[in-house]
Protein backbone atom coordinates (compact mmCIF):
# COMPACT_ATOMS: atom_id res chain seq x y z
CA UNK A 1 0.00 0.00 0.00
CA UNK A 2 1.17 3.07 -0.82
CA UNK A 3 1.88 5.65 1.91
CA UNK A 4 -1.13 7.72 2.96
CA UNK A 5 -1.14 10.08 5.49
CA UNK A 6 -4.82 11.34 5.27
CA UNK A 7 -5.89 11.09 8.97
CA UNK A 8 -9.59 10.23 7.97
CA UNK A 9 -8.53 7.82 5.95
CA UNK A 10 -6.27 6.15 8.62
CA UNK A 11 -9.18 6.35 11.35
CA UNK A 12 -11.60 4.94 9.05
CA UNK A 13 -9.57 2.76 7.86
CA UNK A 14 -8.67 1.11 11.68
CA UNK A 15 -12.23 0.82 12.40
CA UNK A 16 -13.52 -0.25 9.73
CA UNK A 17 -10.66 -2.88 9.72
CA UNK A 18 -11.84 -3.73 13.54
CA UNK A 19 -15.52 -4.31 12.05
CA UNK A 20 -14.92 -6.00 9.06
CA UNK A 21 -12.52 -8.53 11.15
CA UNK A 22 -14.85 -9.23 13.90
CA UNK A 23 -18.14 -9.65 11.23
CA UNK A 24 -15.80 -12.14 9.35
CA UNK A 25 -15.32 -14.06 12.69
CA UNK A 26 -18.66 -13.96 14.07
CA UNK A 27 -20.09 -15.05 10.71
CA UNK A 28 -18.19 -18.18 11.36
CA UNK A 29 -20.61 -19.36 13.79
CA UNK A 30 -23.34 -19.07 10.51
CA UNK A 31 -24.49 -23.39 10.89
CA UNK A 32 -22.36 -24.22 13.53
CA UNK A 33 -23.94 -22.38 16.50
CA UNK A 34 -25.48 -24.25 19.37
CA UNK A 35 -29.04 -24.21 18.58
CA UNK A 36 -30.91 -22.22 15.36
CA UNK A 37 -31.61 -19.40 17.58
CA UNK A 38 -28.40 -18.91 18.67
CA UNK A 39 -27.19 -19.62 14.89
CA UNK A 40 -29.63 -16.81 13.76
CA UNK A 41 -28.18 -13.82 16.73
CA UNK A 42 -24.81 -14.68 16.00
CA UNK A 43 -25.60 -14.16 12.10
CA UNK A 44 -27.48 -10.86 12.64
CA UNK A 45 -24.44 -9.71 14.57
CA UNK A 46 -22.21 -10.74 12.08
CA UNK A 47 -24.33 -8.49 9.96
CA UNK A 48 -24.26 -5.14 11.73
CA UNK A 49 -20.64 -5.44 11.68
CA UNK A 50 -20.02 -6.22 8.02
CA UNK A 51 -22.24 -3.42 7.64
CA UNK A 52 -20.18 -0.76 9.60
CA UNK A 53 -17.29 -1.96 7.50
CA UNK A 54 -19.08 -1.06 4.46
CA UNK A 55 -19.66 2.41 5.72
CA UNK A 56 -16.48 2.94 7.40
CA UNK A 57 -13.98 1.60 4.50
CA UNK A 58 -16.55 3.54 1.66
CA UNK A 59 -15.48 6.76 3.75
CA UNK A 60 -12.01 5.89 4.15
CA UNK A 61 -11.46 5.48 0.48
CA UNK A 62 -13.60 9.16 -0.37
CA UNK A 63 -11.31 10.50 2.70
CA UNK A 64 -8.01 8.75 0.70
CA UNK A 65 -9.05 10.85 -2.90
CA UNK A 66 -7.32 7.16 -4.89
CA UNK A 67 -10.18 6.27 -6.48
CA UNK A 68 -10.31 3.31 -3.60
CA UNK A 69 -14.01 1.41 -2.37
CA UNK A 70 -14.69 -0.64 -0.10
CA UNK A 71 -14.02 -3.40 -1.71
CA UNK A 72 -10.60 -3.02 -2.79
CA UNK A 73 -10.25 -2.35 0.71
CA UNK A 74 -11.43 -5.16 2.28
CA UNK A 75 -10.16 -7.98 -0.85
CA UNK A 76 -6.83 -6.82 -2.18
CA UNK A 77 -4.61 -5.47 0.88
CA UNK A 78 -2.69 -7.82 2.68
CA UNK A 79 -2.00 -8.41 6.89
CA UNK A 80 0.28 -5.92 7.12
CA UNK A 81 -2.05 -3.17 6.10
CA UNK A 82 -4.56 -4.15 7.99
CA UNK A 83 -5.12 -2.28 11.53
CA UNK A 84 -7.80 -3.79 13.39
CA UNK A 85 -6.84 -4.06 16.87
CA UNK A 86 -5.87 -7.63 17.75
CA UNK A 87 -9.07 -8.63 19.85
CA UNK A 88 -11.00 -8.43 16.62
CA UNK A 89 -8.56 -11.15 14.70
CA UNK A 90 -8.57 -13.59 17.56
CA UNK A 91 -10.18 -17.42 16.22
CA UNK A 92 -13.64 -17.70 17.64
CA UNK A 93 -12.58 -20.47 20.43
CA UNK A 94 -15.71 -21.91 21.95
CA UNK A 95 -18.72 -20.21 22.46
CA UNK A 96 -16.97 -19.27 25.88
CA UNK A 97 -14.33 -17.91 24.38
CA UNK A 98 -16.71 -15.83 21.66
CA UNK A 99 -18.54 -14.60 24.53
CA UNK A 100 -16.01 -13.18 26.64
CA UNK A 101 -14.63 -12.07 23.63
CA UNK A 102 -18.30 -9.92 22.85
CA UNK A 103 -18.06 -8.70 26.24
CA UNK A 104 -15.15 -7.23 26.57
CA UNK A 105 -15.68 -5.50 22.74
CA UNK A 106 -19.36 -4.62 23.34
CA UNK A 107 -18.69 -3.08 26.87
CA UNK A 108 -16.07 -0.91 25.15
CA UNK A 109 -17.96 -0.27 21.90
CA UNK A 110 -21.10 1.54 23.47
CA UNK A 111 -19.69 4.17 25.11
CA UNK A 112 -17.00 4.57 22.53
CA UNK A 113 -20.04 5.13 19.82
CA UNK A 114 -21.40 7.61 22.15
CA UNK A 115 -18.49 9.47 22.57
CA UNK A 116 -18.51 9.09 18.66
CA UNK A 117 -21.55 10.98 17.59
CA UNK A 118 -20.06 13.91 18.98
CA UNK A 119 -17.28 13.85 16.12
CA UNK A 120 -16.89 17.41 14.98
CA UNK A 121 -16.83 14.74 11.62
CA UNK A 122 -20.37 14.35 10.33
CA UNK A 123 -19.96 11.32 8.52
CA UNK A 124 -18.11 9.77 11.28
CA UNK A 125 -20.62 10.66 13.84
CA UNK A 126 -23.67 9.48 11.86
CA UNK A 127 -22.39 6.18 11.25
CA UNK A 128 -21.88 5.75 15.42
CA UNK A 129 -24.91 6.97 15.84
CA UNK A 130 -26.13 3.66 14.27
CA UNK A 131 -23.58 1.55 15.35
CA UNK A 132 -24.56 2.78 19.39
CA UNK A 133 -28.11 1.19 18.84
CA UNK A 134 -26.74 -1.93 17.49
CA UNK A 135 -24.08 -2.45 20.03
CA UNK A 136 -26.81 -1.72 22.75
CA UNK A 137 -28.33 -4.80 21.84
CA UNK A 138 -24.79 -6.81 21.25
CA UNK A 139 -24.16 -6.03 24.70
CA UNK A 140 -27.60 -7.09 26.15
CA UNK A 141 -26.36 -10.53 24.30
CA UNK A 142 -23.37 -11.01 25.39
CA UNK A 143 -23.38 -10.26 29.06
CA UNK A 144 -26.56 -12.29 29.13
CA UNK A 145 -24.78 -14.97 28.10
CA UNK A 146 -21.28 -14.49 30.12
CA UNK A 147 -23.66 -14.30 33.46
CA UNK A 148 -25.98 -17.64 31.93
CA UNK A 149 -23.09 -19.61 31.15
CA UNK A 150 -20.64 -18.36 34.35
CA UNK A 151 -23.14 -18.39 36.82
CA UNK A 152 -24.45 -22.19 35.18
CA UNK A 153 -23.09 -25.28 35.46
CA UNK A 154 -19.64 -26.60 36.68
CA UNK A 155 -18.48 -26.87 32.96
CA UNK A 156 -19.62 -23.55 31.90
CA UNK A 157 -18.24 -21.78 34.04
CA UNK A 158 -14.92 -23.27 33.86
CA UNK A 159 -15.40 -22.74 30.05
CA UNK A 160 -16.57 -19.13 30.47
CA UNK A 161 -13.22 -18.70 32.62
CA UNK A 162 -11.29 -19.62 30.57
CA UNK A 163 -12.88 -17.77 26.99
CA UNK A 164 -11.62 -14.77 29.94
CA UNK A 165 -8.53 -15.60 30.50
CA UNK A 166 -7.43 -15.84 27.47
CA UNK A 167 -8.92 -12.88 25.52
CA UNK A 168 -8.21 -9.96 28.70
CA UNK A 169 -4.46 -9.43 27.65
CA UNK A 170 -5.75 -8.42 24.15
CA UNK A 171 -8.22 -5.63 26.21
CA UNK A 172 -5.41 -3.40 27.10
CA UNK A 173 -4.67 -2.69 23.19
CA UNK A 174 -8.71 -1.08 22.96
CA UNK A 175 -7.80 1.79 25.26
CA UNK A 176 -4.24 2.86 23.34
CA UNK A 177 -4.06 5.92 21.36
CA UNK A 178 -1.17 6.28 19.44
CA UNK A 179 -0.04 9.77 18.12
CA UNK A 180 -2.34 9.95 14.87
CA UNK A 181 -5.32 9.54 16.53
CA UNK A 182 -4.35 11.69 19.72
CA UNK A 183 -4.12 14.37 16.99
CA UNK A 184 -7.43 13.96 15.69
CA UNK A 185 -8.82 13.48 19.50
CA UNK A 186 -7.34 17.03 20.03
CA UNK A 187 -9.53 18.40 16.92
CA UNK A 188 -12.63 16.83 17.96
CA UNK A 189 -12.78 14.16 15.11
CA UNK A 190 -12.03 11.17 17.39
CA UNK A 191 -12.34 9.80 20.84
CA UNK A 192 -9.77 9.40 23.39
CA UNK A 193 -10.21 5.76 24.08
CA UNK A 194 -7.77 6.41 27.53
CA UNK A 195 -11.09 8.02 28.83
CA UNK A 196 -13.49 4.94 28.54
CA UNK A 197 -11.09 2.82 30.85
CA UNK A 198 -13.35 3.10 33.51
CA UNK A 199 -17.02 3.02 32.38
CA UNK A 200 -15.21 -0.27 30.91
CA UNK A 201 -14.46 -1.91 33.81
CA UNK A 202 -17.42 -0.76 35.82
CA UNK A 203 -19.62 -2.63 33.11
CA UNK A 204 -17.24 -5.89 33.11
CA UNK A 205 -16.89 -6.02 36.97
CA UNK A 206 -20.66 -5.39 37.26
CA UNK A 207 -21.14 -8.65 34.65
CA UNK A 208 -18.42 -10.64 36.15
CA UNK A 209 -19.72 -10.12 39.34
CA UNK A 210 -23.60 -11.77 38.70
CA UNK A 211 -21.43 -14.61 36.19
CA UNK A 212 -19.34 -15.53 39.21
CA UNK A 213 -16.39 -14.90 37.60
CA UNK A 214 -12.94 -13.98 38.26
CA UNK A 215 -11.81 -10.87 37.06
CA UNK A 216 -8.05 -12.11 35.66
CA UNK A 217 -5.13 -10.24 36.75
CA UNK A 218 -3.36 -7.73 34.43
CA UNK A 219 0.03 -9.43 33.89
CA UNK A 220 -0.04 -9.89 30.65
CA UNK A 221 -0.71 -7.57 27.59
CA UNK A 222 -0.26 -7.75 23.49
CA UNK A 223 -0.57 -5.19 21.09
CA UNK A 224 0.41 -4.28 17.17
CA UNK A 225 -2.62 -4.19 15.60
CA UNK A 226 -2.69 -0.32 14.63
CA UNK A 227 0.65 -0.90 13.34
CA UNK A 228 0.32 -3.91 10.93
CA UNK A 229 1.62 -6.34 13.73
CA UNK A 230 -0.72 -9.04 13.89
CA UNK A 231 -1.56 -12.40 15.22
CA UNK A 232 -0.79 -15.28 13.19
CA UNK A 233 -4.51 -16.00 12.87
CA UNK A 234 -5.37 -13.24 10.64
CA UNK A 235 -3.41 -14.37 7.74
CA UNK A 236 -5.75 -17.22 7.62
CA UNK A 237 -8.83 -15.27 8.35
CA UNK A 238 -8.08 -12.91 5.05
CA UNK A 239 -7.40 -15.92 2.41
CA UNK A 240 -11.03 -16.98 3.65
CA UNK A 241 -12.21 -13.49 3.46
CA UNK A 242 -10.29 -12.66 -0.05
CA UNK A 243 -10.25 -15.79 -1.98
CA UNK A 244 -13.22 -15.16 -4.87
CA UNK A 245 -10.76 -11.50 -5.31
CA UNK A 246 -7.59 -12.76 -5.26
CA UNK A 247 -8.55 -15.74 -7.42
CA UNK A 248 -10.25 -14.08 -10.07
CA UNK A 249 -9.37 -10.70 -9.83
CA UNK A 250 -12.39 -7.83 -10.43
CA UNK A 251 -14.86 -10.27 -10.32
CA UNK A 252 -18.51 -8.32 -9.90
CA UNK A 253 -22.00 -10.73 -9.71
CA UNK B 1 -42.46 11.74 16.49
CA UNK B 2 -41.38 11.75 12.68
CA UNK B 3 -37.97 14.05 11.61
CA UNK B 4 -39.24 14.21 8.32
CA UNK B 5 -42.27 16.17 6.63
CA UNK B 6 -43.65 15.04 3.15
CA UNK B 7 -43.54 17.11 0.86
CA UNK B 8 -46.56 19.27 0.34
CA UNK B 9 -47.10 19.99 -3.15
CA UNK B 10 -46.20 19.53 -6.56
CA UNK B 11 -43.94 17.10 -8.55
CA UNK B 12 -42.51 15.85 -5.31
CA UNK B 13 -45.36 15.18 -3.62
CA UNK B 14 -46.54 13.27 -6.40
CA UNK B 15 -43.18 11.49 -6.71
CA UNK B 16 -43.45 10.31 -2.58
CA UNK B 17 -47.42 9.03 -3.04
CA UNK B 18 -45.72 6.56 -6.04
CA UNK B 19 -42.85 5.90 -3.52
CA UNK B 20 -44.75 5.37 -0.14
CA UNK B 21 -46.03 2.85 -1.88
CA UNK B 22 -43.22 0.91 -2.09
CA UNK B 23 -43.41 -2.71 0.35
CA UNK B 24 -40.38 -3.58 2.71
CA UNK B 25 -38.95 -6.68 0.88
CA UNK B 26 -38.62 -8.16 4.13
CA UNK B 27 -41.62 -7.33 6.03
CA UNK B 28 -43.89 -7.22 2.52
CA UNK B 29 -47.07 -5.56 4.52
CA UNK B 30 -45.57 -2.37 5.25
CA UNK B 31 -44.29 0.35 3.03
CA UNK B 32 -40.79 2.07 3.04
CA UNK B 33 -43.16 5.27 4.33
CA UNK B 34 -44.69 2.94 7.06
CA UNK B 35 -41.14 2.31 8.28
CA UNK B 36 -39.82 5.66 8.36
CA UNK B 37 -36.99 4.33 6.00
CA UNK B 38 -38.36 7.06 3.45
CA UNK B 39 -37.04 10.22 4.33
CA UNK B 40 -37.20 12.90 1.31
CA UNK B 41 -38.33 13.76 -1.69
CA UNK B 42 -36.73 16.89 -3.64
CA UNK B 43 -37.20 18.04 -7.28
CA UNK B 44 -33.73 19.38 -8.97
CA UNK B 45 -35.41 20.43 -12.30
CA UNK B 46 -36.53 17.15 -13.74
CA UNK B 47 -34.50 15.26 -11.64
CA UNK B 48 -35.81 13.47 -8.45
CA UNK B 49 -33.37 12.77 -5.22
CA UNK B 50 -34.99 10.27 -2.70
CA UNK B 51 -33.41 10.51 0.54
CA UNK B 52 -33.71 6.93 2.41
CA UNK B 53 -32.26 5.79 5.37
CA UNK B 54 -31.05 2.35 6.86
CA UNK B 55 -32.79 0.57 9.61
CA UNK B 56 -29.66 -1.31 10.82
CA UNK B 57 -26.13 -0.80 9.17
CA UNK B 58 -25.73 -4.53 8.01
CA UNK B 59 -29.66 -4.56 6.83
CA UNK B 60 -29.50 -6.68 3.17
CA UNK B 61 -33.01 -5.09 1.94
CA UNK B 62 -31.30 -1.74 1.42
CA UNK B 63 -30.00 -2.70 -1.78
CA UNK B 64 -33.49 -3.62 -2.81
CA UNK B 65 -35.24 -0.99 -1.91
CA UNK B 66 -32.60 1.18 -3.77
CA UNK B 67 -33.76 -0.75 -6.45
CA UNK B 68 -37.52 -0.87 -6.14
CA UNK B 69 -37.51 2.80 -5.82
CA UNK B 70 -35.65 3.71 -9.24
CA UNK B 71 -37.85 0.74 -11.02
CA UNK B 72 -41.01 2.70 -10.21
CA UNK B 73 -39.37 6.07 -10.85
CA UNK B 74 -38.39 4.70 -14.21
CA UNK B 75 -42.13 3.49 -14.98
CA UNK B 76 -43.24 6.80 -14.45
CA UNK B 77 -40.11 8.20 -16.42
CA UNK B 78 -38.33 10.06 -13.45
CA UNK B 79 -34.62 10.42 -13.62
CA UNK B 80 -33.84 9.75 -10.25
CA UNK B 81 -30.91 9.22 -7.88
CA UNK B 82 -31.22 7.45 -4.36
CA UNK B 83 -29.11 8.77 -1.50
CA UNK B 84 -28.54 7.19 1.87
CA UNK B 85 -28.73 9.41 5.18
CA UNK B 86 -27.30 8.37 8.09
CA UNK B 87 -27.86 10.96 10.84
CA UNK B 88 -30.05 11.34 12.44
CA UNK B 89 -30.31 7.43 12.69
CA UNK B 90 -33.17 5.53 12.32
CA UNK B 91 -35.59 4.28 15.21
CA UNK B 92 -38.29 2.89 15.58
CA UNK B 93 -40.49 5.96 16.58
CA UNK B 94 -40.56 6.95 13.20
CA UNK B 95 -43.15 3.85 12.34
CA UNK B 96 -46.46 4.96 11.72
CA UNK B 97 -49.56 4.25 13.54
CA UNK B 98 -50.93 2.88 10.40
CA UNK B 99 -47.83 0.36 10.05
CA UNK B 100 -47.63 -0.63 14.02
CA UNK B 101 -51.31 -1.99 13.06
CA UNK B 102 -50.79 -3.74 9.44
CA UNK B 103 -47.36 -5.38 11.67
CA UNK B 104 -49.52 -6.69 14.48
CA UNK B 105 -52.16 -7.90 12.34
CA UNK B 106 -49.46 -9.73 10.07
CA UNK B 107 -48.61 -11.46 13.37
CA UNK B 108 -45.35 -9.33 14.50
CA UNK B 109 -45.59 -7.81 17.47
CA UNK B 110 -45.02 -3.72 16.99
CA UNK B 111 -42.18 -1.74 18.94
CA UNK B 112 -43.59 -2.02 22.75
CA UNK B 113 -42.14 1.64 23.67
CA UNK B 114 -40.29 4.80 22.77
CA UNK B 115 -36.63 4.45 21.94
CA UNK B 116 -36.02 7.12 24.52
CA UNK B 117 -37.35 4.50 27.41
CA UNK B 118 -34.15 3.59 29.06
CA UNK B 119 -35.08 -0.64 29.50
CA UNK B 120 -35.66 -0.37 26.26
CA UNK B 121 -31.55 -0.31 26.16
CA UNK B 122 -30.45 -2.06 29.68
CA UNK B 123 -32.27 -4.11 32.04
CA UNK B 124 -35.60 -5.94 31.75
CA UNK B 125 -37.33 -6.64 28.63
CA UNK B 126 -40.64 -4.49 28.00
CA UNK B 127 -44.04 -6.20 27.95
CA UNK B 128 -44.94 -7.66 24.41
CA UNK B 129 -48.45 -8.93 23.89
CA UNK B 130 -49.12 -11.50 21.89
CA UNK B 131 -50.58 -10.54 18.36
CA UNK B 132 -52.44 -13.80 18.01
CA UNK B 133 -54.23 -13.46 21.48
CA UNK B 134 -53.26 -10.40 22.98
CA UNK B 135 -52.04 -12.27 26.64
CA UNK B 136 -49.13 -10.59 28.08
CA UNK B 137 -47.53 -13.51 29.53
CA UNK B 138 -44.64 -14.12 26.98
CA UNK B 139 -40.97 -14.83 27.21
CA UNK B 140 -38.53 -13.84 24.61
CA UNK B 141 -36.34 -17.14 23.55
CA UNK B 142 -33.92 -14.63 21.39
CA UNK B 143 -33.02 -11.31 21.45
CA UNK B 144 -31.96 -11.66 17.27
CA UNK B 145 -34.88 -12.91 15.16
CA UNK B 146 -35.12 -13.48 11.25
CA UNK B 147 -34.00 -10.17 10.30
CA UNK B 148 -31.98 -7.79 12.19
CA UNK B 149 -35.15 -5.78 13.29
CA UNK B 150 -36.81 -8.35 15.34
CA UNK B 151 -36.57 -10.63 18.38
CA UNK B 152 -38.27 -13.71 18.67
CA UNK B 153 -40.68 -14.63 21.34
CA UNK B 154 -43.09 -17.56 22.67
CA UNK B 155 -46.50 -16.64 23.97
CA UNK B 156 -47.07 -18.61 27.44
CA UNK B 157 -50.81 -18.72 26.87
CA UNK B 158 -51.32 -20.05 23.09
CA UNK B 159 -47.82 -21.04 22.84
CA UNK B 160 -47.48 -19.29 19.64
CA UNK B 161 -44.07 -18.67 18.52
CA UNK B 162 -43.73 -14.95 17.13
CA UNK B 163 -41.46 -12.20 15.61
CA UNK B 164 -41.45 -8.97 17.98
CA UNK B 165 -40.46 -5.72 16.18
CA UNK B 166 -37.44 -4.33 18.30
CA UNK B 167 -36.95 -1.25 19.39
CA UNK B 168 -34.05 0.94 18.86
ZN1 LIG C 1 -50.92 -15.95 22.51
Amino acid sequence: MAASTHPIFEYALALGDDALVLGQRIAEWCSNGPYLEEDIALSNVALDYIGRARMLLSYAGEAEGQGRNEDQLAFTRDCRDFRNLLIYELPRGDFGFTMARQLAVDAFEVPFFEALTRSSDRTLAGIAGKALKESRYHLRHSSGWVIRLGAGTDESHRRMQDGLDQVWGYTPELFQMDAAEAALAESGVAVDRAELRQQWESTLDEVLKQATLGRPADDWQIDGGRRGVHTEHLGHLLSELQFMQRAYPGLEW
Amino acid sequence: MVSWTPPAEGAAEEVWNWLAAVKDPEIPVLTIADLGILRQVTMDGDHCVVTITPTYSGCPAMNTIEQDVLSVLAEHNVEATVETLLDPPWTTDWMSEDGRRKLEAYGIAPPAETSASKRAIWGEDPTVCCPRCKSESTRKVSEFGSTACKALYQCQDCQEPFDYFKCI
